[in-house]
């Protein structure tokens, strides 16, 4: 069993009570940041601690904190993002709601380390009872002096406010959740400028994920160096995956970075393997956006070493035969999942969820989610695969933020590597609206380098 | 001359005062290498990078830091840096991102140019005709919505939006409060006065010159002629509240619509009242200057039989001279 750190207490009854909280150590690493350590030495420990964004980019946190321009006379401002509302990645809902302190507890640290008196935990608006869950977490807290004035005699001052928002998921981009943090509408800013030179009512402000925020705790309890132990190479410490889909266990599980995939589904530490004996299709490694693979990639890399839950062994192979870790949004699917319906099901909700700024994302999603909407539904061409294929290239990379890269990389890597089933669908209508494609050779091992590659 | 930043765009290179974007520094330029823009407007504040027509590659980002931009950028929204290199129409990438995009702004659009007022001064048909592809791969219904009046003088047919936002800009920066915006959110999202309110304002006329599409149009013109049908006149006239220069659209003796000056982009050179707009329409009210010259690409310039002069830049660079020498010797032979 790997070592837990943000989750080390989760089943202690009553830990989202401050009292329990602090009995099994909580709030240790606010005394010891704010008595002992200066904000830079904490920033320093961050960026030691070799701690990756968890929100899904995997920029390094600690150089994301030293990037904030520290302007004289103008506030700094931290926001946590706990807009999570990519499909497939419940991680921060499940933290927030049975352990807020330790949210409360990394914010205060990393508060101190950023030198900001106001931070805001930016919620999704239907995550209703977390809001309440922190505000009255944060009442605890603040009534035992952990938050408001003169914080443990250090002279930190700093206030925490939770601000719900309308429930969008493009309020999740840095820059839209700063739009909408300020109460305008949730459009995604042209950058530059950087939130970190200009950001929240055009101060320095610093947007992390809850994850990245909760695990400074254990990083300035333990020390920089005891985190970069766990894991392999740049992917240190733990990371929260959430795991659903035709799973034996579904749910969040902290991990070591560095666990083999293969470990990960079919262990019984973890997700104890496919329900009901079936066989793995494919697997969704990082919430809805990053690329879908097949069984076999998903298990081994296309060089035939074991596919490791890190940032780049799961990024091997590159877009090609690689995905990414992004969020954590574990999704796997069984030989019964039709691929092809899946992805309308994505195409369909990033067409929903395009802020409508930009042509490209605006015009595209929607386009795609209807030829998808048609091959589902077999009334496809042969010619459409392909002009998926092209329209998502023409979103990809000329929006002005993420979500269109998000959207045309899960169609794109669909028909990459299922392209048999898609065509399936159009050449066998029919039996498509019965039947499922099936497994195929999805799970097939894969051809050695040497065979795709003959020496002459 | 410390503040001025050399920047190279398509191969020719140009002085331009530090924290130009990469668009206006071309625009000094001219000619063939200016990014299309629909939703930029030098004169509103903000505005720019969401229609993503203006997309360039940036090869090599300065002279401190050579490494060119992962991504294609919006040439409005970005800053020239010290010996960047740009490329725009020798980029095939960029070409065909641009194509990309036309199609993007096409597949919703009604394609009503027959019986738009705007043809022939709409920037997306000309954006159509020089970028885009001959035809749509897009086979699903278009979007619709319904006409809406805003006022008694003008009219919004969200349909043909293509969601620049130009004229939410107009109506918070050069009225004095905001009674318009965007409502809905991707493909649904629509330019609205919040439940239809009239914008009550001396200067929402504007709206009309900045919109680069058929969406919003002047009610006083709707359906009374094709635009290329009409001779622009440039006059201006005493006014108390706006700067009174503007342009006389005739048909015949009849003064039929009046608008802003509008420069080579499209972009008005100073912004007027409704009461010129709307309310002054016959020639004993306004001093004539002279005939207004149109850009020779727009469709109102046709028949006009000015000469077709190459872009200052060719006239000035000699490597490009004798590239054009022929049209060169044709066009300055008198």
């Amino acid at each position: 069993m790997g070592r837990k750190l943000l989750l080390e207490h989760i089943n202690v009854p009553g830990i989202n009570s401050f009292e329990v909280y602090r009995q099994k150590g909580g709030y240790r690493a606010v005394e010891k940041a704010l008595k002992t350590l200066t904000p830079d030495e904490v920033v320093e420990e961050v960026k030691k601690s070799g701690l990756r964004g968890r929100g899904g980019a995997g920029f390094p946190t600690g150089m994301k904190w030293s990037f904030l321009a520290k302007p004289d006379g103008v506030p700094r401002y931290l926001v946590c993002n706990g807009d999570e509302s990519e499909p497939g990645t419940f991680k921060d809902r499940y933290l927030m709601t049975h352990i807020p302190h330790l949210l409360i507890e990394g914010m205060i640290v990393s508060s101190f380390a950023l030198g900001a008196n106001t931070s805001y935990i930016y919620l999704r608006g239907e995550m209703m009872p977390q809001i309440r869950i922190l505000e009255k977490a944060i009442a605890e807290a603040k009534n035992a002096g952990f938050l408001g004035k003169n914080i443990l005699g250090s002279g930190f001052d700093l206030e925490l406010y939770v601000q719900p928002g309308g429930g969008a998921y493009i309020c999740g981009e840095e820059t839209a959740l700063i739009e909408s943090l300020e109460g305008k509408r949730g459009n995604p800013r042209i950058k530059p400028p950087f939130p970190a030179i200009s950001g929240l009512y055009n101060c320095p402000t610093v947007v992390n994920n809850v994850e990245s925020i909760a695990a400074t705790v254990p990083i300035i309890n333990d020390g920089a160096d005891e985190y970069a132990k766990i894991g392999i190479g740049r992917s240190t410490g733990t990371k929260l995956i959430s795991a659903s889909g035709n799973l034996n266990r579904p749910g969040v599980y902290e991990i070591e970075l560095g666990i083999p995939v293969e470990e990960f589904i079919y262990s019984d530490q973890y997700c104890g393997g496919i329900a009901n004996g079936k066989r793995l299709k494919a697997v969704v490694a990082g919430g809805s956006s990053v690329p879908i693979l097949p069984a076999n990639l998903i298990l081994k890399t296309i060089n035939g070493d074991n596919r490791l839950m890190t940032y780049e062994s799961l990024a091997d192979g590159g877009f090609a035969s690689g995905t990414m870790l992004g969020s954590g949004g574990f999704v796997a699917y069984d030989e019964d999942q039709c691929i092809v319906r899946n992805t309308w099901n994505f195409s369909r909700f990033y067409h929903h969820e395009s802020c409508g700024q930009c042509s490209p994302c605006r015009e595209g999603t929607g386009w795609m989610e209807k030829v998808l909407h048609r091959l589902e539904y077999g009334h496809g061409k042969l010619s459409d695969i392909d002009l998926l294929v092209d329209v998502s290239k023409k979103i990809e990379g000329n929006t002005i933020c993420p979500l269109g890269d998000a959207a045309a990389w899960p169609v794109a890597s669909a028909i990459r590597h299922f392209r048999d089933e898609f065509e399936w669908h159009v050449t066998h209508p029919k039996e498509a609206m019965e039947r499922n494609y099936g497994l195929a050779n999805y799970a097939d091992p894969l051809p050695k380098p040497e065979d795709l590659h003959p020496v002459n | 001359m410390s503040d001025k930043v050399k920047v190279t765009i398509d191969g020719i290179s140009i002085d331009v005062d530090a924290g130009t974007s990469i668009l206006n520094a071309a625009r000094q330029i001219g000619g063939d290498i200016v990014p299309p823009a629909m939703c930029y407007y030098s004169k509103l504040q903000g505005s720019g990078g969401k229609c993503r027509t203006c997309l360039v590659k940036v090869s090599k980002g300065s002279e401190k830091d050579p490494r060119p931009m992962p991504k294609l950028v919006a040439s409005c929204r970005t800053t020239v840096m010290d010996g960047m290199e740009v490329q725009n129409i020798t980029s095939p990438e960029v070409v065909e991102a641009r194509k990309g995009v036309v199609e993007m702004l096409l597949i919703n659009h009604p394609l009503d140019c027959p019986v738009c007022d705007q043809a022939g001064e709409c920037h997306l048909q000309d954006l159509a005709y020089e970028h885009g592809s001959e035809a749509t791969r897009y086979e699903f219904e278009r979007r619709t919505f319904d006409r809406i009046d805003i006022g008694d003088k003008i009219q919004l047919h969200m349909t043909r939006c293509i969601l620049c936002y130009r004229c939410v800009f107009t109506a918070d920066q050069i009225t004095n409060n905001r009674v318009h915006g965007i409502l809905g959110r991707g493909d649904a999202a629509e330019i609205s006065t919040y439940i239809e309110k009239a914008i009550e304002n001396d200067f929402s006329g504007n709206i009309i010159d900045v919109c680069p599409v058929g969406a919003l149009t002047d009610k006083t013109f709707r359906f009374k002629n094709r635009v290329w049908f009409t001779k622009p006149v440039d006059a201006h006239r005493d006014c108390p509240t706006c700067s009174g220069k503007v342009t006389l659209w005739y048909k015949g003796e009849d003064v039929i619509r009046v608008t802003a000056r509008k420069d080579e982009y499209g972009e008005v050179e100073e912004f007027i009242c409704n009461t010129c707009r709307f309310d002054k329409k016959k020639t004993n009210e306004w001093v004539i200057e002279g005939p207004r010259k149109i850009a020779n690409h727009s469709v109102i310039s046709a028949n006009h039989y000015e000469q077709l002069g190459p872009p200052p830049v060719i006239r000035k660079n000699p490597a490009l001279l004798e590239a054009n020498k022929e049209q060169f010797e044709r066009s300055t032979k008198l």
